[in-house]
């Protein structure tokens, strides 16, 4: 039986939800006023279930409508309760109602549902569903035409999403709406086929497209060979199965052969090429250049725990406490359905955490978004969204994950750049904490025994994310699969939090892991390794798939084993402790299912009722794909220089206006807000700092114990710009703004652990990639530069992640994202007592520029808002930057520094810019004495002063007070004047004012006292830096 | 008497229970954090426990509206040990979205027609938990993070804002906005001396009316309020966490005004504890 419920708001003024609508079609949509004059939303639930009449106006009444603001109607329209008599005509002009498509997670139904057992205060059964849609109402001189557009472009993503428009004549005619089923058809009977290999090439590469198994033909080849061997038909004829292999088994090794997984690229084998022509052989970028860096830094880092091999990296925090991280991408399904993709991409990267070591509790997430324009105004290639639809909705589905989940938001950034209309970047980084020790065994270890049992819990499994992690290793195209969305839902997977880490501390499991891309299929196929004995061999599993818990009847087996749908975690239980997991997982409201056993006999094998559907040798499975072998060539790119005269005629004041107002600098305040930063309680340096909590901080510090003093710092750099002209150097970049960021706020560079996360094009040259050996040789350079800066800064890398097929398209319209590597940095501070934020604290306050200043403008923030890119990237000097860290410490922890914040867009002016507005307060400067590494000229002008984006730079202030002792400090001197060690490059510029106007002048360019370079009051410059991304 | 017992209910999306647990070690209880699902069972039962806290949070993701599908578990499950409860004159708080889930329980602001003073939040009369005011979504539509100025009403019968004239807590959420049913609720709430906290610029002042309130009233909640109580003061609901102002660290000034130690929050849960202990 259906049950149609109609829920809306009894006055506009409690309707938040329309006046948004409203609001964005006029400003967005450019709707002329008049044309949606007004707008009420409502809420719509279809129960599936039998009831009786009262307890359908019960369930209406005390559990879906809110007695204050709402009305309700059971199996009836509901007139517009707001209407006034006279205003609003009823029914509406035009009527849209969105609602999921079958099997797409409807997480406000499963709530009404469990809300219904209460009410009811009975067990309800599978067959009884709850489905809801929120329906929307429009009055204006609207047309069909419009009430699509606003359907397929605002209100319903039709990838997931279904509607239907009514119009105020068909609704004459019609007055009700269809009561519909949102369960899924489940009539197909799940089936293993066994799968021919065909013999030519060709054949097996369109066997491979067609299945989205993204495996390249050497590796169709691997397989067949495999499947032909006498060692493996002999197994075969022993284990009872068809010599061709079966679906199961094909999916499964596409599965953990898939980009994504296995990190092909990462492991490749690289000729490359340098501009010189010299030759190198690489063996493995990660082994060379990520594992080899860290490896050599080790010994500094004596607080490294677990590094690369679990989900997480794991680091030492105190004696009792240790700390995780991890980060993520999820860029191509959040391409498809930016909320649902963005939101899998936080909880996801989650249960990386919760899955590190034994488990550890997710304390804080950092997430940086990379995006076209929300203001792009050329045409939308098909399949894509608007890339202002991409930001609104990855946001909204990041600020739902994390603050749902009840983790704090502690910092992030938003990178604007067109070439991601093809593909958005969407990094998700979690933190966690966990006891070093756990049931008296170190917490970063784990193990399994044969015959441990196989548990899964959390989330049932559905048709959702199938095929995820190999269609990420592949380009995005009009053919993308739609199964591969998946949507998250936070609180089952809190509830499955929660339930965790009792059983942790209760001893009722010996491993757990995610399960993530590849789903079962990766999780086991990764925890059937833990059982190899010391001398190799063993390993492996028994599955029994029929035991896994479905949303809806009729997957096949191999669905059910790759399937991505969200919030499951897999454990390995000993046998004698199954009793009392599967009781506490009861008593949290959590499903736990038991699917078998883990062996020792080498093969990885799954059973659908009772009949082995997969025997696959666990050799094979993990070592069997053959390497890639690539080409990299290095040809440096040329781009034409400014002008000579560049700056004649320039007005810097309205060009430094104009950076304020640029994607990459302005405020994102009304973003950023929306987060939750505090939940937790831990915070001790907020995304906002300063007067009225509105300054950018350049990292965050967090508590997260609170009876210590000690602090967590994390801060991260990303400069995907730089890339146009050297990835070396936009790498050396991204890992100094990263370890400056931390600096700036109090961290010791020696404290500190990095995270690299690669977002790259296709770098593998094929016909759709003639570009291949420039993009490869790109990666190259970057990785060359991740191990020379990592080893000069000591700094060990301890976790990371690539993501190599962002890409949209083909030939001529195909866009590739700029080469882009995310760098974060996490560190432990000893008091954050002593940590510093960026905004100005008092008039009278001497400012000071640390660092040298070069005529570094290429690929700056000035150069784009003037349509050039230049050669001259940044570099960085990473033996002076490491001197100034280390002093800049050292001047911290004296209590010698008032505020610090780093260079970085936009150069010195943004910064100086931004410590003003955040502190409230003026500034006067002068840019004569500025520490500049100026060439054969040996100036600067005024304009490159301000602008370049010369790395490893500060602007801090100091207290009149502390300016003897600030100065001796960084002059290397004693007190008594003796020197104690090398000076640093820094100048004191000005001072901070009372006033609300920032002036600088440089005097040394002629530049008088009547006519500063740059003159703005705060207004001015908070409406410019406000304007752009302000809604 | 020992420490006052104090349960802090865990379980289905709640999620600030380890710092509010903190917060009441500080101010000097012992706390214990217990999922609801344990209470149903009664092991433990309520009855074992001196304060009842219902943390922030998003139970049941907000589903339907916040704090709803909570309170209706609550209603079909624990509502007759909430009533003893109550009956007890135990010191009750709901924290944001567990404030949520007291109005739309009802046990907030409590019946609001009977005489002045004459009943707490739930009576045994009462067991259709009537729910008299409500907690909507913010004018702004949207969840917002957000330190907010606060001031106690002079006339307030809360035993947690005892002599708390001025308070500097965080808001976080998305349906903050507080609607009385009628002007008759909104009287007698006044009158009743319910009315415990009010956004407040930072120099104290009314945020004025309108659109121009916001952002210090940051949600448009009716009168301003922020936090009201029981008849009895004992049974406190408040959208801003006082749980994170634990530290003088949470500030977001605490650098330039120098602030060490404790946090302003832990006065809310001082006053409890305090009251308990007599």
């Amino acid at each position: 039986m259906l049950t149609r419920i109609e829920v809306g708001q009894k006055s506009p003024a409690t309707d938040s939800q329309a006046r948004k609508i409203l609001a964005t079609l006029l400003e967005v949509f450019r709707f002329p006023a008049g044309k949606v004059d007004r707008m009420a939303t409502f809420s719509v639930y279809t129960v599936e279930m039998e009831l009786e009449g009262s307890q359908k106006n019960r369930i209406a009444r005390e559990l879906l409508t809110d007695p204050i603001t709402e009305a309700f109607a059971v199996d009836a329209h509901l007139p517009d309760p707001a209407a006034v008599p006279g205003k609003a005509i009823e029914p509406f002009d035009f009527l849209i109602e969105v609602g999921y498509k079958p099997g797409v997670t409807d997480n406000v139904g499963r709530s009404s549902r469990e809300g219904i057992a209460d009410l009811l205060g009975k067990p309800l059964t599978d067959a009884d569903q709850v489905f809801t849609n929120r329906q929307f109402r429009l009055w204006g001189s609207l047309t069909r035409a419009d009430a699509e557009t606003i359907a397929t472009k605002l209100l319903a993503n039709p990838l997931i999403e279904t509607y239907l428009i009514r119009s105020k004549e068909e609704w004459a005619r019609l007055p009700s709406l269809p009561k519909t089923s949102g369960k899924v058809d489940a009539h197909h009977r799940p089936q293993v086929r066994t799968l021919a290999l065909p013999e030519s090439d060709q054949d097996l590469q369109r066997m491979s497209d067609e299945m989205v198994l993204a495996l390249t033909i050497a590796e169709m080849r691997a397989i067949k060979a495999h499947y032909a061997s006498a060692e493996t038909r002999a197994h075969r004829t022993r284990a009872g199965l068809p010599a061709e292999p079966t679906d199961v088994e094909l999916e499964v090794l596409a599965q953990t052969w898939s980009e994504h997984c296995k990190h092909k690229i990462f492991a490749a084998d690289i000729a490359y090429t340098d501009e010189t022509g010299k030759r190198r052989d690489i063996k493995s970028l990660y082994k060379t250049f990520i594992k080899a860096a860290t490896e050599k830094v080790r010994p500094q880092a004596p607080w490294l725990k677990s590094v690369f091999t679990d989900n997480a990296g794991i680091i030492a925090f105190t004696e009792d406490w240790d700390v995780s991280m991890k980060a993520e991408t999820h860029n191509s399904p959040s391409a498809l359905d930016p909320y649902g993709g963005a939101m899998t991409g936080i909880v996801g990267v989650n249960r990386d955490i919760l899955g590190s070591g034994m488990g550890s509790r997710p304390i804080f997430n950092t997430d940086v978004f990379c995006f076209a324009s929300p203001f792009y105004d050329k045409p939308i290639p098909e399949k894509l969204h608007h890339p202002r639809r991409i930001f609104k909705e990855v946001h909204r589905g990041v600020k739902d994950g994390g603050n749902e989940s009840g983790i704090p938001t502690v910092n992030g950034s938003i990178v604007f750049d067109d070439r991601f209309l093809g593909k958005p970047l969407v990094f998700c980084g979690t933190g966690g904490l966990h006891p070093a020790v756990v049931n008296g065994k170190p917490s970063w270890q784990k193990t399994i025994e044969p015959g441990d049992r196989i548990l899964m819990a959390g989330g049932r499994i559905g048709k959702d994310g199938i095929h995820g992690a190999t269609f990420s290793s592949a380009a995005l195209t009009e053919a993308s699969p739609t199964s591969a969305v998946q949507i998250g839902d936070p609180i089952t997977q809190k509830k499955l939090a929660d339930f965790l880490l009792e059983a942790r501390d209760l001893g009722l499991y010996r491993f757990v892991t995610d399960n993530g891309a590849g789903g079962l299929s990766s999780s086991l196929g990764e925890m059937a390794r833990e059982t190899k004995g010391p001398s190799g061999g063993g390993g492996g599993c028994k599955l029994h798939l029929e035991k896994a818990p479905l949303k809806y009847a009729g997957l096949d087996p191999w669905e059910i084993l790759v399937s991505e749908a969200q919030e499951r975690m897999s454990f390995a239980v000993p046998p004698e402790k199954l009793t009392a997991f599967l009781e506490l997982a009861k008593r949290r409201g959590v499903e736990a299912s038991d699917l078998g056993e883990f062996s020792d006999n080498g093969f990885f094998e799954a059973y659908y009722e009772g009949k082995l559907a997969c025997s696959l040798s666990m050799d094979f499975l993990h070592d069997g794909n053959p390497k890639l072998q690539l080409q990299a060539r290095w040809t440096p790119p040329r781009h034409s220089e400014p002008p000579p005269n560049l700056w004649a005629g320039r007005n810097l004041k309205e060009d430094a206006l104009s950076l304020l107002s640029a994607l990459n600098i302005c405020s994102k305040e009304s973003w950023v807000r929306q987060y939750d930063h505090e939940v937790q309680g831990m915070s001790v340096i907020k995304p906002f700092v300063g007067e009225k909590g509105d300054g950018p901080s350049d990292a965050a510090v967090v508590r997260p114990l609170y009876d210590r003093k000690e602090g967590l710092v994390v801060s991260h750099g990303i400069v995907p710009r730089y890339s146009d002209i050297d990835c070396y150097h936009m790498t050396a970049c991204a890992l100094d703004e990263a370890v400056r960021n931390a600096v700036a706020v109090g961290a010791r560079p020696d404290a500190l652990a990095g995270l690299d996360n690669f977002c790259w094009p296709d770098p593998v040259e094929s016909e759709n990639t003639p570009d291949g050996q420039y993009k490869l040789a790109q990666l190259v350079r970057s990785n060359e530069a991740l191990y020379d800066y990592c080893v000069a800064y000591g700094l060990p890398l301890i976790s990371g992640k690539d993501s190599m097929k962002n890409d949209y398209g083909r030939g001529k319209d195909k866009i590739s994202v700029p080469p882009t590597l995310l760098f974060t940095v996490i560190g432990k501070i000893p008091d954050v007592e002593k940590t510093l934020t960026m905004d100005a604290k008092a008039a009278g306050d001497h400012v000071y520029v640390l660092g040298m200043t070069r005529d570094e403008m290429g690929a700056s923030e000035y150069f784009r808002l003037l349509g050039i890119t230049g050669n001259s990237v940044p570099k960085v000097d990473a033996v002076s930057a490491l001197a100034l860290y280390h002093r800049l410490a050292d001047a911290i922890e004296a209590g010698l520094v008032r505020s610090a914040h780093d260079c970085s867009d936009g150069g010195l002016f943004t910064a100086l810019a931004e410590v003003c507005m955040a502190g409230r307060l003026g500034a006067k400067v002068d840019l004569s004495g500025l520490p500049v590494e100026a060439g054969a000229s040996g100036t600067l002008s005024p304009g490159t002063k301000l602008f370049a984006e010369s790395q490893s730079r500060f602007v801090i202030t100091v207290t009149p007070q502390n300016r003897v002792a600030f100065e001796a400090l960084f002059n290397g001197l004693a007190i008594s004047g003796a020197p104690t060690a090398a000076p640093i490059a820094f100048a004191r510029i000005g001072e901070i004012t009372s006033g609300s106007d920032l002036e600088i002048r440089d005097v040394s360019a002629g530049n008088a006292a009547s006519t500063p370079l740059f003159s703005a009051g705060m207004d001015e410059m908070f409406a410019r830096w406000r304007k752009p991304l302000d809604w | 008497m020992g420490k006052p017992r104090i349960a802090i209910i865990t379980g289905y999306g709640i999620n600030s229970d380890n710092e509010l647990a903190h917060c009441f070690v500080l101010a000097g209880g012992a706390p214990t954090r217990v999922h609801i699902n344990d209470l149903i069972a009664r092991k433990p039962a309520l009855s074992e426990f001196d304060v009842i806290a219902v943390p922030g949070g998003f139970s049941f993701g907000d589903h339907i509206a916040s704090g709803r599908v909570f309170a209706n578990k609550l209603k079909h499950s624990l509502a007759e040990d909430l009533r003893k409860a109550a009956e007890r004159k135990i010191p009750m708080i709901g924290i944001c979205n567990g404030f949520q889930v007291l109005v739309k329980l009802g046990i907030l602001p409590g019946p609001v027609s009977g005489p002045a003073g004459s009943t707490a939040g739930i009576s045994a009369a009462d067991e259709s938990f009537e729910q008299n005011t409500t907690l909507t979504y913010n004018d702004s539509g949207r969840f917002e993070d957000r330190w907010c100025h606060l001031a106690g009403d002079s006339a307030s019968k809360s035993i947690w804002t005892k002599g708390i004239q001025r308070i500097y807590l965080p808001v976080r959420h998305g349906e903050g906005k507080f609607i009385p049913r009628d002007a008759e609720t909104l009287a007698a709430l006044k009158r009743n001396g319910q009315i415990s906290l009010r956004y407040c610029t930072s120099t104290g002042a009314d945020p004025g009316e309108g659109a121009s309130a916001y952002p210090v009233n940051p949600n448009g909640s009716v009168d301003h309020i922020a936090g009201i109580c029981s008849t009895d003061g004992l049974i406190f609901g408040l959208m801003p966490h006082p749980e994170a102002h634990m530290l003088a660290t949470n500030h977001p000034q605490w650098q330039k005004l120098g602030l060490r130690g404790e946090g302003e929050g832990i006065r809310i849960f001082r006053n409890a504890v305090d009251h308990v202990r007599g």
